[in-house]
């Protein structure tokens, strides 16, 4: 079986604000990129897991985590993880980072 | 959506809605009917009431709001009065009628009232809600004699309250011993000999006949004939289920509603939990098991496997009026039973196990219950108690660490919320607790009777062993992220001259080093207020709203409230609206509650073309500052006015809009007593009168529904704007962030602040650093147009297609 993977260019890394989110939609999909302090990006759904929804772009971010904007709930960049006393978790997407060019690969 | 209805508002029914909403979020959609006018307390807590110890606020536990959010459709002061089974519906003392798919009856239980003559004067009343609650504080405003009839667990609280508010207060029992189902004659007596010397008095063995008196009750009658006066009876004697509705329904009742190990009862669709539940014989009365019907009852609403409820043991740890006690199993020694106890009359403490064939089938503690967990796992488990020392912790010098190290990682530490040791350690542990708040707020251990703190308080000095901090731990830190205070907080700012959020985090070693949502937004506003004019805000460490400059909806969309000064407009301003709303198709348009138009549902993209053709200044409907000024029409055109309403209320907003304030504040100026701008409710209002103004603060038109102080009366505009300005310095300087004004003043004093506000001086100085504050602030929907890198960071969205 083959698999095929798309890679698709979506920001420049050197235009990613550290520490903030960056909203991208790709398709019907809507993507929040966060570049954390230690220069990693990361990408995730930008759709909160608490059962009433909300956005998290605009949320803040604290190390590897964000804190969704409207229910509090903190969220591990790296997983997608719902952390206790919450619970949930959200999808991520593969990030690769080539020169300036930030690509998500689905 | 099917159609979920319960009747009842309690602890365990509204906990299983809890359940279900975390198994389910949109299964059902949920009507609830509750008798009282309240919405969910916690009835543990009420005694603390009484004896002035809590305000009813804190003892809430699900706010209004709650329901709100959760979409439940809440009745209070309503009650049910039948359950029509065949059609599945219910039918209200109001005549309200709500059809259902599945009901929960969960009617708690009342105050069993002695069925004897005179039970039904004035000043009588049982210990079961805030009503009665309400009632024993005011009789202790008017009287001094209390009779409480029942020794028992209620009545030696409700005795102790009664002390507090001041009154005389007897116990009046039928047995020889005081709470005699969970206490052997021993313990008893140490009870009885603590509360005497505490000023209660007790009558032994007096079986209560009658109540006498006129209208109101006067005195008590007992079987042996002999008198005692009261003006006020409490009865404690015990609960009954309260299930006249299910009677009346048809519903199979015993003792209580009688439901099957699934919690159904006899009718289908049906169920019942709480205290007016009655489960393989037996009602249970106590919190932890009522929470354990709750969660297999929310299992099976909503149609998950679930293990069926089978009966819980319990041991009771109580508190009474300062001492401590558990007691589970059995109680009296028989002749098959051994006893092993430990009694030092010296200490107060007395402790007795109960071993039949090697296993511990009955604990009494008294004075020091620090052993009750340990015990008891023994207890439940059967274990052989064989070479196996009982009361050996006790000689550990450590305060019960001793007890920490042995207790396995299973064992239930917070019984309300089925918390075990080894979650508690876990959290610690990975989340680098320090304080008992901390621990509180992340595994919900000590959020419901909080009488397992000092035990969750050990298993933090365990876990962290030298590098507990005793005082540190039980002080309110700013949050997770640190121990320190904000005292200590804004102490370190001014010491070391730090500037930004980053160097405060780093040089106070935060063991968060990025912080959190509450300690980021909190240290920002302090170094503003420290540095005034010099500080660069931190625009990432404020949540959305106040980032984004705009109000975040739940849908991710935002809402756009421009600044109407005084709620004054013109015919250019709304045109200019209504094109925008209509160019960018605004779902909704709406007059807000600060008197301005606000429209809702914009995209974050669209925020800051919007801004640009509405050329209006922001609202900041979303911010810890000033909101809106509430004006009236005042003398320019009302007959009525007395002064001019509308110039002061602009002047005021021109000067202090934008200001960072510890939370939200609100203004309302009226122009005459009559006070169409509710200036009652408001932060500060403003009141004209003839000649002059009257300064009203800490009023509050929300949670906390409060009607302002009078600050001042003051004669011209200009005594208006320094006192209003030295006046939100104070607050600004020394409230908590997230503090309003009205919580402020309750805990400051009004005092306090009209004696800092008397001296010349000090306002003078404090209108300086107002100033110099006020002349940072720049318009921020302006500087968004003008600033492409703000305009890309904040509200861009960029649209790719996959592959390209």
């Amino acid at each position: 079986m083959i698999i095929t993977k798309i890679r698709t260019l979506v920001a420049n890394y050197s235009d990613l604000p550290v520490r903030s989110g960056y909203s991208v939609k790709m398709n019907d999909e809507e993507i929040a990129l966060f570049k954390v302090t230690n220069g990693t990006v990361y990408a995730i759904e930008n759709r909160s897991p608490h059962p009433k929804g909300g956005v998290l772009t605009e949320g803040l971010v604290s190390g590897e985590y964000v804190f969704c904007p409207v229910y509090d709930w903190k969220i591990a960049l790296r997983d997608g993880k719902v952390q206790a006393p919450d619970e949930g978790q959200i999808k991520t997407y593969q990030v690769e980072v080539k020169d300036d060019n930030v690509y998500i690969i689905i | 959506m099917k159609k979920l209805v319960m009747i009842g508002n309690g602890m365990a029914g509204v906990r299983t809605i809890e359940e279900i909403l975390k198994l389910s979020p949109n299964q059902f959609e949920i009507t609830i009917f509750g008798q009282e006018p309240y919405p969910n307390y916690n009835r543990i807590k009420l005694s603390n009431i009484l004896q002035g110890d809590t305000s009813f606020e804190e003892i809430i536990i699900n706010p209004l709001d709650w329901y709100k959010e959760n979409k439940i459709q809440l009745f209070t002061g309503e009650a049910v009065t039948k359950v029509d089974v065949e059609a599945k519906k219910v039918i209200s003392d109001q005549g309200r009628e709500v059809e259902y798919d599945e009901l929960i009856i969960a009617t708690g239980s009342s105050s069993f009232i002695l069925p004897i003559p005179g039970a039904d004067k004035i000043g009588v009343t049982g210990f079961r809600d805030i009503k009665d609650c309400e009632m024993m504080i005011k009789s202790a405003q008017n009287y001094n004699k209390a009779v409480v009839i029942g020794g028992g667990l209620l009545g030696l609280e409700a005795a102790r309250g009664l002390l507090n508010l001041g009154m005389k207060v007897d116990v009046v029992h039928l047995m020889p011993n005081l709470m005699e189902r969970q206490l052997d004659p021993i313990a008893s007596s140490l009870l009885k000999a603590e509360l005497e010397s505490q000023g209660m008095r007790f009558l032994m063995e007096k079986e209560t006949v009658e109540i006498i008196g006129d209208e109101h009750v006067a005195g008590l009658r007992f079987k042996d004939g002999s008198l005692i006066p009261a003006d006020l009876v409490v009865m404690a004697i015990g609960i009954k289920s309260n299930t006249m509705v299910a009677k009346e329904s048809g519903i199979y009742v015993n003792r209580g509603i009688v439901v099957n190990d699934l919690m159904e009862t006899s009718a289908p669709n049906v169920y019942a939990v709480g205290e007016c539940a009655e489960h393989r014989e037996i009602v249970y009365g106590l919190v932890a098991p009522l929470y354990e019907q709750g969660k297999v009852l929310a299992e099976r609403i909503c149609g998950k496997e679930t293990a069926p409820y089978e009966g819980s043991v319990t041991g009771t740890q109580l508190k009474v009026a300062g001492v401590d006690l558990y007691s589970a199993g059995e109680i009296f020694e028989v002749g098959t039973t051994k006893s092993i106890m430990v009694y030092n009359e010296y200490e107060g403490i007395y402790k007795r196990v109960l071993v039949r064939d090697n296993r511990i089938v009955g604990i009494v503690l008294y004075g020091d219950t620090k052993d009750s967990t340990r015990l008891f796992r023994m207890l439940s488990k059967k274990e052989d108690i064989t070479g196996i020392s009982i009361f050996e912790a006790q000689c550990s010098a450590e305060g019960g660490s001793g007890d920490i190290a042995s207790m396995p990682n299973d064992e239930l530490v917070c019984g309300c919320n089925g918390v075990t040791k080894g979650a508690i350690v876990e959290a610690i542990n990975a989340q680098g607790l320090t304080t008992l708040d901390q621990v509180s707020h992340c595994t919900n251990a000590g959020r419901s009777c909080g009488r397992c703190k000092p035990m969750v308080n050990d298993i933090l000095a365990y876990t962290l062993g030298d590098q507990f901090d005793a005082a540190a731990a039980q002080k309110t830190s700013i949050c997770g992220c640190t121990t320190i205070s904000r005292e200590e907080l804004i102490a370190e700012i001014k010491e070391k001259g730090l500037t930004s959020v980053k160097e405060v985090m780093n040089v106070l070693e935060w063991n968060n080093e990025e912080g959190c949502t509450k300690c980021r937004p909190a240290i920002n506003y302090y170094l503003g207020m420290i540095h005034m004019d010099e500080y660069l805000d931190d625009r990432d460490s404020r949540l959305v709203n106040e980032k984004m400059h705009a109000n975040i909806q739940k849908d991710g969309t935002y809402s756009v409230v421009p600044r109407m000064y005084g709620g004054v407009t013109n015919v250019a301003d709304l045109k200019k609206i209504a094109e925008v709303a209509e160019k960018y198709e605004v779902p909704l348009v709406k007059l807000t509650g600060g008197q301005r138009i606000g429209l809702f549902g914009v995209k974050k993209e669209d925020l800051p073309s919007m801004w640009k053709e509405l050329d209006m200044p922001s609202g900041y409907a979303y911010g810890k500052t000033l909101r809106t000024v509430k004006t009236c029409v005042g003398a320019q055109f009302c007959r009525y006015g007395t002064q001019d309403s509308m110039s002061l209320g602009i002047e005021l907003e021109k000067k202090f809009e934008r200001l960072d304030t510890p939370h939200k504040v609100k203004m309302g100026v009226s122009a005459c007593p009559r006070n169409c701008s509710e200036a009652g409710i408001k932060d500060i209002g403003f009141v004209g009168i003839d000649g002059g103004w009257e300064i009203y603060v800490a009023g509050n038109g929300g949670v906390d529904l409060r009607a302002g102080d009078l600050l001042a009366t003051v004669k011209t505009e200009a005594e208006v704007m320094e006192l209003t300005g030295a006046y939100l310095q104070y607050y600004r300087e020394t409230a908590n962030y997230l503090e309003r004004t009205s919580k402020w003043v309750e805990r400051v004093g009004l005092e306090h602040v009209k004696e800092v506000l008397a001296n010349a001086e000090t306002r003078k100085e404090l209108n300086e650093r107002m100033d110099q504050t006020l002349k940072k602030y720049i318009e921020p929907w302006n500087e968004a147009i003008e600033c492409e890198n703000i305009k890309d960071k904040y509200y861009a969205v960029h649209t790719f297609k996959a592959g390209e």
